[in-house]
């Protein structure tokens, strides 16, 4: 039992390890499939008509004049360091201008998260109480929630309490206040997609068996939906928790940039907008990296908190 | 004793103006088991919900008289309720694989009651439940405790849903069909310890579609029909005597008795059940054929192994078998033995990983599946869900039409008439939806379905699970009867053993994807050489009279 | 004979069953629910927008005309007007064709894809399907619009890479759950009904895949929609994607949070029509999930 568990959790890294040398590979060949010249980018695109022997000494520089293959086999060596390369547009080395904003997003995200939990799982046992009119208003709720577009959301926002009614800076400026708005700006939409899912969730375990014979042992109607029903609903939402965090990254995009947020999301948009291959590509395996983590750790909670799951995969 | 644990007088149940349950009378008797037996449907387990005030939401319930325990609980509350569940009366449900919590240890789940009756702090609760676990005699309870119920193998499941409901010795416990779907050896673990629970002093109520799993353990019985308990009376009078045509065909459902041959129907309109068993002789008896004929299907060491992450699991082993013209072979075994994959392997729609089957003395597992498509029609096949296997786009009448072309034969609306006429279906089915039909119905439609290419061999892998017991018998009566008219070679296969001897002249007993022991099925019966066997019959519940002049012997 | 087959054809055991299941078929087809009532009008509101404007705008949604910049909403400008007095209401419907046609390609152009991916991986044999698998996860740890934006990024921003941007990033939540779908039909019992039946594997497919496939995969591109007109809007928004003084909704919505302070309404309209997209799309999507699921 206890070796087979610890193959499972081998296989699930060996797995992880595997999709992040995917996404270094397919990020590279793509950019080197594309037509365009990387040592023109670095001096400023197409337009800066940079002579010829500034653009081979870049070449020589980046390694741009090498064989593709030694330019893979290079960038597989790099990352083994934790070398991302450098940026084409800051001519900084990606690893650290990535570190100066992972910190500030991963806030973002994870205290977006914690909310959106916050709020799926407030709405999700409104809407599966008893009585139509709840159930109806706050399925309403959470359905709207699930369609609002971040940009949206965040603009009626900054428009309500910032310049409206002057409860909270419109920018970030670094204290706790201007969190609150981006922070709710994210977690809204995913609340809106995580009550929905516990919501069936919890509809369908409160008419399971179990839960009469939790009945007729005594149990509070609220007994069952917090002791029983919430575990079975809270299970596939925590196993969406990998997607969730990849999301509230991808909004970062979004959010970061409207509220004048430094960040990692604002900094992969800037480096799309110059078409600063290293940076995006830097950013995009450290999203990945994120990503994958986070599966691998709910794998393991979805595996400890249910049995059926451990057997279904023995 | 202290007089009647529960009292009930005049309950009525309603749904929105309509009356499932009217005019039931109650009486529990600490010590005494009471069956209440019926069709689904009769209303027997909305009134065992309703004696815990679970009858649901929406349900009007009334009753002239209603008294748990020596306290009048008509009319009582939510609050009042959840003060007497548990602590009072105590509910079984079936399955405890669906009816614990899967997510919970047991240990939580059965502490429940303490929790929520005494305020036990959890270490106290912890300590209550595994002096509990003891009594119930779940093996190792300092490591089972902290187990959740999907960790436990059936029997020990159904002890730890036991120990749940009987935490607090609750005066009264009501079982909702407690056995059902379960495999023989754990349904007698089930009704061994409702025996003990009514040995302590619980007065219990068993709820039951089956006479043949209450007769044994049952000091009264009393039957519902339509809400209404149309006979009761001491077991062995009920059994002995039934008075009621709904206790007849309760007791004709029961296979077991009726031997090979003998419609089930037919033998419910003799009154007199040891008439029944003795006296009748088997109307085409004669029409059977002899045990020397040829095979038309056999297989021979069939072996199939499933790869999972965890390595390979077996499921079928070693396996030989041969279906012969206008013989049935009947197939028995518990859940995950093996049945259903053997049954695919004759289907051949799985290969086997070992030994070949062959069909009309030619190569049938070898083959390529183009090569096979021609001949599949000669072998038909059923299912225990008929509705999981019908396209749900397609409507009655296209279904048959297409197994009719796919055989071959005309597809006309005459042809598909017939194939309804044929399994006793009105012409007019043939303009609906399975979606709309009952589940007999539904099984009935499988069967035209599987017939009409005229197939030599039938394969029916638990055709009648999913039924009614009266429905059963009358589907049982329709196979036997179409397998006897075509001379078909059927292999049926079924976990109840009761019933799979009233349907087959041969018998295998499968375990642990082997065969164990196979032969003529009285022969069997009489003389198991095998020990899984012989526990098998004695574990198999059947008719037990109470221990009166007809010799049946009885269970226990 | 008569009293056997009496029973067997009628049996009174079947009767109470087969009254509750004719009693659940009316309720089943009764009329739809208002909420998807209101998404089906919301919906052929918009196509009317995509397929004939002019029918329902209520100014030119080019017309500049300074003296009225910046008037609320009322009743000649419902929607109020932007900086250069044009009507709001106008440009919203004139957008609808853009931002629509870019959630719809994208929606195809991923559906496209994960009905190929996903139908390989089910019906392809078991290596394919591993392969399959493997590429899924990968394109799964590109999140959200991060592979639209190195799709970007490649070929440069603009409405046509939005499109392919967005529909690439939908891809592989299709194919897992076509693979799904297509799995879960080719393992149901009518499937293998019909092998039993001898039918072939084309007609297997043909009479029992395919169609039964059809409907769900159908709800979930009507589902699709909401979402990939969100974030191809997202992507107009960011200017990645149409630029202004394009009439597509995030582009319009972008350009009016300058004037977010003064002139709300430049802002709030668009983003309403985008909102009531997805959320009509997703009533009609689940309303033909919840209608195909009562069948099975």
């Amino acid at each position: 039992m206890r070796a087979r568990r610890i193959r499972a959790i081998a296989l699930r890294l060996g797995g992880a390890l595997f999709v992040l040398w995917a996404v270094a590979t397919l990020t590279f060949f793509a950019i080197h499939l594309v037509p365009g010249d990387p040592a023109q980018a670095i001096l400023g695109g197409p337009g800066s008509q940079a002579p010829q022997e500034t653009l081979d000494r870049v070449r020589a520089e980046y390694g741009l004049d090498q064989p593709l293959v030694v330019q893979y086999a290079a960038m597989l060596g790099r990352l083994l360091t934790g070398d991302l390369g450098t940026s084409y547009s800051l001519k900084a080395p990606v690893a650290e201008l990535i570190g100066g904003q992972l910190l500030g997003t991963l806030t973002l995200a994870l205290a977006a998260l914690a909310l959106a939990w916050v709020l799926a799982i407030g709405l999700a046992l409104w809407s599966s109480a008893p009585g139509r009119v709840a159930r109806g208003v706050a399925g309403a709720i959470e359905l709207t929630a699930a369609a609002l577009p971040h940009f949206w959301l965040a603009t009626v926002l900054i428009a309500v309490f910032a310049t409206g009614l002057g409860w909270l800076p419109p920018v970030a400026n670094g204290s706790a206040s201007g969190l609150v708005l981006p922070v709710v700006t994210l977690a809204v939409p995913l609340a809106g997609f995580l009550a929905q899912l516990m919501r069936e969730h919890l509809l369908d375990a409160l008419e399971r068996p179990f839960t009469v014979s939790a009945l007729a042992r005594g149990e509070t109607a609220s007994g069952i939906r917090l002791r029983h029903a919430l575990r079975h609903a809270a299970l596939p939402a925590v196993q969406l928790s990998g997607w969730a965090i990849g999301y509230l990254i991808s909004g970062a995009v979004v959010v970061e940039t409207i509220f004048a947020r430094p960040g990692l999301g604002r900094t992969l948009l800037r480096a799309t907008e110059l078409r600063d291959v290293p940076l995006v590509t830097g950013v995009v395996l450290v999203v990945a990296l994120v990503y994958v983590l986070m599966t691998v750790l709910t794998d393991l909670v979805a595996t400890l908190a249910d049995p059926r799951i451990r057997t279904a995969a023995a | 004793m202290s007089g009647a644990a529960l009292t009930v007088r005049g309950l009525h149940i309603g749904f929105g103006g309509t009356e499932v349950v009217r005019g039931v009378d109650l009486d529990l008797a600490p010590g005494r088991i009471v069956a209440l037996v019926g069709e689904s449907g009769s209303g027997k387990s909305v009134t065992a919900r309703a004696l815990l005030g679970l009858a649901g939401r929406g349900a009007l319930v009334d009753a002239e008289r209603f008294e748990l325990d020596g306290e009048d609980v008509r009319g009582a509350g939510e609050r009042r309720w959840r003060r007497l569940r548990g602590a009072k009366v105590g509910l079984v449900l079936q399955d405890a694989l669906a009816s614990l919590d899967p997510l919970r240890p047991i240990g939580r789940e059965i502490g429940d009651a303490l929790r929520l009756h005494l305020g036990l702090r959890p270490a106290a609760a912890r300590q209550r439940v595994l002096e509990l676990l003891e009594r119930l005699e779940l093996p190792h309870p300092a490591l089972t405790i902290d187990r959740r119920s999907g960790e436990l193998s059936g029997g020990m499941r159904q002890r730890a849903l036991i120990a749940a409901a009987v935490a607090l010795d609750p005066p009264v416990l009501v079982a909702d069909e407690p056995t059902t779907a379960l495999d023989v050896g754990v349904q007698a673990t089930v009704l061994q310890l409702l025996r003990e629970a009514a040995d302590r002093g619980a007065a219990v109520l068993l709820i039951s579609h089956d006479l043949a799993v209450v007769s044994g353990i049952a000091d009264e019985i009393l039957v519902l029909a339509d809400g209404t308990v149309v006979e009761r009376g001491p077991t062995a009078a009920v059994l002995g005597a039934p008075r009621h045509a709904a206790t007849r065909a309760l007791l004709a459902a029961v296979p077991t008795e009726v031997p090979r041959g003998v419609p089930l129907l037919a033998a419910a309109r003799l009154a007199d059940p040891g008439a029944r068993v003795a006296g009748s002789t088997p109307p085409a008896q004669a029409a059977m054929s002899p045990t020397g004929t040829a095979p038309i299907l056999e297989a021979h060491g069939l072996g199939r192994a499933y790869r999972s992450r965890g390595g390979d699991v077996t499921a079928v082993e070693d396996v030989s078998v041969a279906l012969r013209p206008g013989r049935t072979l009947g197939l028995v075994g518990e859940s995950g033995s093996g049945k259903t994959t053997l049954a695919r392997l004759l289907l051949a729609l799985e290969r086997p990983d070992a030994g070949v089957v062959r069909f009309d003395g030619a190569p049938w597992s070898e083959l390529t599946e183009a090569a096979r498509r021609p001949a599949r029609r000669r072998i038909g096949a059923i299912w225990q869900d008929p509705y999981g296997s019908f396209d749900p786009r397609w409507g009655v009448a296209r279904l048959l039409r297409d197994a009719l072309t796919a055989g071959g034969q005309p597809g006309d609306d005459r042809a598909v008439r017939e194939l309804l006429d044929l399994v006793r279906l009105p012409a007019a089915l043939a303009a609906g939806h399975p979606l709309e039909l009952s589940g007999g119905q539904r099984q009935r439609v499988a069967i035209a379905r599987a017939l009409a290419a005229r197939p030599e061999v039938l394969i029916a892998d638990e055709p009648v699970s999913a039924l009614d017991v009266t429905v059963q018998a009358a589907v049982l009566d329709l196979l036997d009867e179409l397998q006897r008219e075509r001379g078909l070679a059927m292999l049926f296969i079924s976990h109840d053993l009761g019933v799979v001897r009233h349907m087959s002249d041969e018998l295998a007993v499968m375990r642990h994807g082997r065969i164990l022991e196979q032969g003529e099925a009285e022969q069997l019966f009489a003389a198991p050489q095998h020990a899984y066997t012989a526990a098998l019959i004695r574990h198999s519940p059947r008719l037990a009279w109470g221990g009166d002049a007809h010799g049946t012997p009885s269970t226990r | 004979m008569s009293d056997l087959e009496l029973r067997a054809g009628a049996s009174p055991a079947d009767a109470p069953r087969s009254a509750r299941t004719r009693e659940d078929r009316p309720r089943r087809r009764r009329m739809p629910r208002p909420s998807v009532v209101l998404a089906a009008a919301f919906v052929g509101f918009l196509l009317l927008a995509v397929v004939w404007p002019g029918l329902l705008q209520t100014a030119p949604p080019d017309a500049i005309s300074p003296a009225e910049a910046f008037q609320p909403p009322s009743a000649s400008h419902w929607f109020g007007t932007d900086e250069s007095g044009r009507d709001v209401y106008s440009r919203v419907v004139a957008g609808t064709a853009p931002s629509l046609l870019i959630g719809v390609l994208a929606t195809a152009i991923g559906l496209a894809l994960g009905l190929l991916l996903g139908g390989i991986a089910a019906l392809g044999g078991r290596v394919l399907d591993f392969v399959i698998g493997r590429v899924n996860e990968v394109l799964f740890a590109f999140p959200g619009i991060l592979l639209a934006l190195l799709v970007i990024v490649l070929w440069g921003p603009g409405p046509v890479t939005a499109t392919v941007a967005v529909g690439l990033s939908t891809a592989p939540g299709y194919a897992r759950i076509i693979r799904g779908q297509l799995l879960a039909i080719r393992g149901s019992g009518y499937v293998e009904a019909a092998r039993v039946l001898g039918h072939g594997r084309a007609r297997i497919l043909a009479a029992h895949i395919l169609p039964n496939a059809l409907v769900p995969i159908a709800a979930l591109a009507t589902l699709g929609i909401g979402q990939a007109v969100v974030w191809a809007s997202s992507l107009s928004f960011l200017g990645l994607g149409a630029q202004p003084p394009a009439a597509e909704w995030g582009a319009m919505l972008s350009a009016g949070r300058t004037y977010l302070g003064t002139a709300w309404w430049l802002t709030v309209f668009p983003g309403l029509m985008i909102v009531a997209t997805t959320l009509a799309t997703t009533v009609l999507g689940r309303a033909l999930t919840a209608r195909d699921g009562a069948r099975r």
